[in-house]
């Protein structure tokens, strides 16, 4: 691997990375436009998440990744492999000892800190493109803060449902200004957004757009005044490992009885409750 | 314990990359990449152009690593391609100076300098020739001594510069006079595209497109999607010398400039007549011109390019082909498999979301 | 009556033209024009020099034939399209002292949210077709600020009632509706958040006779019962006898005649105007 740059890109192409980075924090919520490079992973499979991350990692960086919830999962496996070989940086599975965690699809179940960033990986970063296709137009809505088009689908699902039927990906309005997709974690991860201590970067690769949440910024989940944002109901669901409640669970089928039960999504989250108890 | 990917993901995935280097193996054949760059020019061509990156050694590389799949080849050589840092651009290079292997015009029988067939898969019958089962070296070097020596082999290249075939027109004023536009392009892998985008933009991303897509659009076009039949101009295959600025002194001349190779290229002018309207309410036919251009022998490809070409630059039409941003989103190779092929990758989360949704607004029904 | 009133809109020299114009149609060699067309440049002048003012609870009809100006004026009013030049005033926005067509197009978004209502001929303009019909209304009303459910589909069902659309198809979308019924939903639509000023391009063209009676009929009521400003655009002399108080005739983008409706179609002074009656009698 030594034909490839420290971290896979010419210094020239991070910088690029970084200014547009810089232009995502000072306006919360708005996509910044920038040259996505081709990476050695394919376009949609969080190219755009590692682009920052390999923007941003020095020499003294721990990185932490997760898709879906874990750290083994092959997409994340795949982009911690290709970190490593191209930096040799120290990796870890604990939320809390990483300086860099990229993540597809959650945010951690452990609070994050003011020294630590977060990379979320996005697959279609333009909230309002289910109700408008063209880039052209949709970069004008933003511009002029018409946001009637989304708001009027969540009216209708109301209409046609009874409540907002959105799943992950539920639009969330940032510092009182651009409407921004929170990339397709679960509405559960939505408030961990707001006023979170750590800087949330969003990075989609195919789509050529990075974005960011400042650390203490407010973020709000789009909703109407007599129909408040829910999250997933976990109320009743309980870790079968470590016992854990009131986070979010995966739904499992055991084999044998076939009956649901439920685990930490977060599974190292999971491990070091288990561990934890282990050493009481 | 039946926890699902909690530990092995890991060794999963190097078992899974072992296998993948066993099916390449395991017939225990070694293609050399000499001989992929001598054999397979179709598909290394292609490369080149999907890829953007002029090297037919690279390109060679990929295709073995990829055992010859077209996509995954582009891929690496994108990849690899965004590693390297951009350290000049060329000078403007003018296809007038090609250096013609096969030039054919579709709009006139005789054009100053002739038409020059060169190879083409066009005047061949598309049977299969059982004969390659056995082919032998001593008989290709035969057949290539005999044909080596045919006088009229020598004159199958153009010695010098050769006429462009629209300009045969432009002097006739049937074609639309227009300035050398000498903006500097804007490089669409380094810097990020807007729309509207102008048009060498359109033409990098075009270029750069994959070949099936490109072809597919381009069809759509002209059966009814789009523009009307338009006419091949000029189609040429050649080689292009590339130069650049002499890169010590601050020298931007054209004596200074540094010879560093040749491309081959496949070059296509369509013309498309188009209503003018004219002082007066008077109305006059004029051509149009689609410009077409990629990286080695690919025809079809150009020519698809010359149609869209000129497709974007009528954006008031009301059709896919003429929305720029349906073409030029879509038709990318790396970027459109990767998304496709990211709907193989876990969406328990995004799933286990929608699933609550679904179930809360299911409840709801049965209340009502 | 209204001249003791200030008006609500105000419009001042509002010119729009298609094209980038040349040196035989500019400035003071204008009258080179065939009808409103400059045969050398192919510049289309479709608005000249338009002045006008609304007074509060009046309607103001606009006839002219087809290609006289009068749909581009209520585009040109309603953002749709930028005017080439010209002034524009609403009593009720930064006390009528900013120049409309000057903001940002923000500000333009807020006006055409807050204060302006829009019905076009065609309904495919101003109607989400797959949506539902109390959504579309909402969506007006999201436009103008409000985020409370209950209220919006409250208000939605109430004017659909007004313009007469069943309860039982209020959650369906206008593309099942017949072209009677989608004009309704549209007007709904452009009065749902109370509006000071609406704008109706050619409403009731198309229509079946009886639908254009029933059509015309609610735009009275509403007229009536909300005390509305609006400008009716028409090329239909029936229409713009049954609606306007005051009427502009326009002609090759140009105003050639105004004056109360009565006056105008009783004692037309303009060549074209007196063309224009007579054929209707």
């Amino acid at each position: 691997m030594s034909k490839y740059n420290f971290a896979f890109f010419d210094e020239g192409s991070k910088r690029e990375i970084r200014r547009a980075t810089l232009k995502a924090i000072a306006i919360p919520g708005y996509q910044v436009p920038f040259a996505s490079r081709e990476m050695p992973i394919a376009r949609g499979w969080g190219t755009g998440g590692l682009q920052l991350t390999l923007s941003l990692v020095g020499t003294d960086d721990v990185i932490k990744v997760i898709d879906q919830g874990t750290d083994e999962s092959v997409n994340a496996v795949n982009i911690k492999k290709l970190i490593k070989i191209t930096t040799g940086i120290k990796e870890t599975e604990k939320t809390a000892e990483a300086t860099i965690i990229q993540s597809r699809h959650r945010i951690p179940e452990t609070e994050l800190r003011e020294d630590q960033i977060i990379v979320l990986q996005v697959p279609l970063p333009e909230p309002l493109r289910i109700i408008e296709p063209s880039e052209y137009v949709t970069k004008r809505l933003h511009a002029d803060q018409e946001y009637s088009g989304i708001w009027l689908m969540l009216f209708e699902q109301i209409m046609q449902h009874g409540r907002m039927a959105t799943g992950a990906d539920h639009p969330v309005l940032v510092n009182d200004r651009y409407v921004m997709a929170p990339s397709p974690i679960p509405r559960f991860d939505n408030p961990k957004m707001h006023c979170s201590k750590a800087l949330i970067l969003l990075g989609a690769g195919r789509e050529k757009k990075i974005y960011a949440v400042p650390p203490y910024t407010k973020v709000q989940s789009l909703a109407f005044e007599d129909y408040p944002f829910e999250v997933e109901d976990m109320s009743a669901r309980v870790c079968r490992l470590c016992g854990a409640k009131g986070i979010f669970m995966d739904e499992l089928i055991d084999e044998e009885t076939q009956e649901k039960y439920y685990q930490c999504n977060d599974v190292s989250y999971c491990l070091e409750r288990l561990n934890n108890e282990n050493d009481d | 314990m039946g926890y699902v990917a909690v530990k092995g993901g890991t060794a999963a995935i190097e078992e899974s990359i072992k296998r993948l280097r066993y099916e390449r193996l395991k017939d225990e054949k070694v293609i050399e990449v000499e001989t992929i760059k001598s054999c397979m020019r179709g598909l290394i061509d292609q490369i080149m152009s999907e890829g953007s990156l002029y090297s037919r050694d690279l390109a060679a590389l990929a295709i073995k690593q990829a055992e010859g799949n077209p996509e995954e080849a582009t891929f690496l050589i994108r990849a690899y391609r965004s590693t390297l840092p951009r350290k000049h651009y060329s000078r403007t290079i003018d296809p007038e100076d090609m250096r013609v292997e096969r030039r054919i015009s579709a709009a006139f029988k005789d054009i100053p300098g002739g038409q020059i067939l060169g190879a083409d898969y066009d005047y061949t019958h598309r049977l299969l020739d059982f004969d390659l089962y056995n082919e032998n070296l001593a008989d290709i070097r035969e057949w290539i001594n005999k044909y080596t020596g045919t006088p009229a082999v020598d004159c199958r290249q153009s010695s010098g510069k050769l006429p462009k075939v629209i300009d045969l027109l432009r002097t006739e004023g049937l074609i639309a006079q227009a300035a050398n536009d000498d903006t500097e392009p804007q490089d669409v892998t380094r810097e990020s595209i807007r729309f509207p985008t102008t048009r060498s933009q359109r033409l990098q991303i075009l270029t750069r497109g994959e070949t099936g897509a490109v072809t597919a659009l381009g069809y759509a076009a002209i059966r009814g999607y789009g523009i009307l039949h338009p006419t091949v101009g000029e189609l040429r295959v050649g080689y292009l010398p590339v130069y650049i600025d002499y890169p010590i002194a601050n020298s931007n001349t054209d004596e200074d400039a540094v010879y560093i190779g040749e491309i081959q290229v496949t070059e296509v002018e369509s013309l498309i007549p188009e209503v003018k309207e004219k002082k007066m309410g008077r109305k006059e036919i004029e051509f149009c011109i689609g410009y077409g251009i990629c990286y080695g022998q690919n025809e079809t490809k150009a020519i698809a390019m010359s149609v869209l070409d000129n497709c974007l630059e009528k954006s008031h039409i009301n059709s896919p082909v003429h929305n720029e941003e349906f073409v030029l989103m879509h038709i990318d190779c790396v970027e459109a498999t990767g998304f496709i092929s990211h709907l193989k990758l876990p969406h328990y989360v995004t799933f286990q979301s929608k699933l609550d949704s679904v179930r809360k607004t299911k409840r709801w029904e049965e209340e009502e | 009556m209204y001249q003791q009133e200030q008006p609500i809109l105000t419009v001042k020299s509002l010119n729009k033209r298609f094209g980038h114009g040349c040196l035989n149609c500019q400035g003071v060699q204008k009258e080179k024009l065939v009808g409103n067309y400059c045969p050398f440049c192919q510049t289309v002048y479709a608005c000249q020099n338009i002045s006008l003012e609304i007074y509060p609870a009046e309607i103001l009809g606009v006839v002219g034939e087809s290609g006289s100006g009068k749909s581009t004026l209520l585009r040109c009013l309603y953002f749709d399209q930028d005017i080439s030049s010209g002034e524009g005033y609403i009593q009720g926005y930064k006390d009528g002292l900013v120049n409309i067509f000057n903001e940002t197009s923000q500000q333009k978004r807020y006006i055409r949210n807050h204060l302006f209502g829009m019905v076009y001929q065609n309904p495919y303009l101003g109607l989400r077709m797959n949506f539902s019909s109390v959504g579309n209304i909402a969506e007006k009303l999201i436009g103008a600020g409000s985020r409370n459910v209950d209220f919006m589909a409250g208000r939605a069902r109430e004017l659909l009632k007004k313009v007469n659309i069943p309860d039982y198809r209020m959650k369906e979308a206008p593309e099942n509706f017949s072209g009677g019924m989608q004009q309704r939903v549209q007007i709904a639509k452009a009065l749902s958040n109370n509006p000071p000023i609406l704008l109706l391009d050619e409403v009731t063209t198309g229509l079946d006779l009886s639908v254009q009676a029933n059509v015309l009929d609610l735009i009275k009521r509403i007229q009536r019962d909300l005390k509305i400003s609006m400008i009716v655009v028409s090329h239909d002399l029936g229409v713009i006898r049954m609606l306007a108080d005051r009427t502009i005739v326009m002609l090759n983008g140009r105003i050639i005649e105004q004056g109360l409706t009565d006056q105008v179609l009783e004692d037309p002074q303009h060549a074209y105007t007196q063309q224009l009656v007579y054929s209707l009698l």
